[in-house]
This record gives C-alpha cells, structure tokens and sequence, in this order.
C-alpha cells in the first residue's frame, strides 16, 4: 500500500475517495457496453441475445447499482467544479456533500420503479 | 498595522544595483519555472492544465448526455424492457441519436481514460508498472472509441 493515503477523513476526502470508485466502474462497465452494443454489427440475434440478461433480475439489480454510481459521480462533478470556480465553493463544500447526498438519494428512490419494475414482474408474474 | 515608512527606514541603492539605468540595463533574470529544452518532459507542456480543464468541460456536457441517456434507455417507455436491435435501429435512423452516442462515447472515453491516468499515476509506484498500466489503459481507450465509431457510422438496419 502506498504510505499516505488516508488522512483527515470526513466529508471532503470521504467524496474523493467515492469518486474515485465510481468513475472507476463506470469506465469499466463503459468498456464494456461498447463491446455488446458492438453486436448489432454481427447479428440481430446475438445482440439481442446478450441485452436478453440484461433484463434478468440480477443484472437488474447491477444495473440499478450502476445508476447509483453515476448519479453520485454525476452529482458529486457538478460539486466539484463549484468548488473550483465558484468563489464561495470551498466554504461551502461540506454542505454541498450532504445536497448531493440528499438528491442523490431521493433520485435513487425515484429509480427505484423505473429501473427494478422489469426484475420485479419477472419474479413475481404479471 | 501600516505606518508610515520615515527616511531613515527607505531602501537605499547602493552598490552595483545603483549603476543600472536606462543606459546600463540590468541582466534579465530568467524566471525559475521558465520552459526550456532541458526542462523534463513532463513539465515542458500545460498538458496537466488542459487535463484538468477537459474533466470538467467534458463531466458538465456528460451529465446531459449520459442522464439523457438513462432516462432513454431505463426509464421511458418501459424501461430496459424494450431495448433490442429494433429500438436500436429506430434511434440510430436518426442523425441527432447518432450524434448523441457519438459525442457521447468519445467524451466518456476521453474522460474515463484521462481519470485512470490518474488513478494509475496515484498508486503505480514502479516506472514499469506505470508504462504497462498507460499503455494497456491507451490501448483500450483507443480500441474502444475507434470500434465504437465504426459501429455507429456503419450500423446496418437490415443486416439480415
């Protein structure tokens, strides 16, 4: 382990540390979106086949977790740049935290239906 | 507290400083940072600083783009539920959606890569490690964008 990699804690390294962690699955989960969308250019079939799982509960389950991870990088960015160029941004930094924390979870609850509605009518009929 | 500076306190030129004038320039010091051919190469450019500059750039247009994108593919009209080869061919008819995707995944690669830079640059401790780790993360940045591309400007509707 690098020496030097924890420090301070609270809010302000609490933030860079899970924006780290998303924007690293994220690429991750970009990586490899491009290569099953690339399946169009093979067959009708095969793509359809592969987005097939995308609809089963678990990868819907994953699916909501991706959500979750870009809405906090996504919410977490626009703090971010607040911090860098809006003049009051750094005082006001841990506020903005807990802003994103709130929206974030109120959108998390909105994606709720939307995003796990196809899992649940496929586990639970109708 | 600022006070008023009395003559006996002024700063008196003495010496050589003294014989500097018009006439007698003084000899130009270079700055300390100034950018020369020995300079290393990685401070001979403002590479870092367009860096920077592009993930805020580029993550103020992604959230747009990239929430769009969610609302389109998850949300609206029954969710993932309908997403096959139809729908996908019923977006990409369209320039705007083609459009769209593609600023959209050459943003997102552009900005995921330069963040793993970073990543790598923060935990990579030994020079090799580094120079694999770059040149793996380039590799499927450039491999990505390029498959990507070709995908969206060659789609076929009736491939079959």
């Amino acid at each position: 382990m690098p020496a030097g990699t924890l420090y301070r804690g609270r809010e302000g390294m609490w933030s860079w540390v899970a924006h780290r962690v998303t924007g690293v699955l994220i690429f991750f989960f970009l990586f490899v979106h491009v290569l099953d969308t690339a399946l169009v250019r093979v067959s009708p079939e095969d793509y359809d086949k592969v987005v097939s799982t995308y609809k089963t509960p678990v990868v819907s389950l994953l699916e909501y977790g991706l959500v979750a991870a870009i809405l906090f990088h996504a919410l977490n960015g626009l703090r971010i740049i607040a911090v860098d160029y809006w003049t009051q941004g750094p005082r006001y930094q841990k506020q903005m935290f807990w802003s994103v924390m709130v929206l974030w979870v109120i959108l998390m609850a909105g994606a709720v239906y939307p995003v796990l509605g196809h899992a649940a009518r496929v586990l639970f009929g109708s | 507290m600022a006070t008023e500076v009395s003559t006996e306190d002024a700063v008196e030129l003495t010496g050589s400083s003294s014989a500097y004038g018009p006439d007698n320039p003084a000899p130009v010091i270079e700055p300390p940072r100034a950018r020369t051919q020995r300079s290393p190469r990685a401070t001979r450019t403002n590479f870092e600083l367009y860096g920077w500059l592009f993930m805020r750039l580029s993550g103020v247009v992604l959230v747009v783009l990239v929430i769009g994108h969610l609302l389109i593919q998850l949300v609206l009209d029954g969710g993932v539920t309908k997403v096959g080869f139809a729908f996908v061919a019923g977006r990409w008819a369209s320039p705007f959606w083609q459009g769209w995707d593609l600023v959209m995944l050459w943003l997102a690669m552009l900005h995921g890569g330069n963040g793993l830079r970073t990543v790598i640059n923060d935990y990579a401790e030994q020079p090799n490690t580094r120079f694999w780790l770059k040149t793996l993360l380039f590799t499927a940045v450039a491999f990505t964008i390029v498959l990507g591309s070709l995908v969206i400007f060659t789609f076929d509707p009736n491939i079959r």
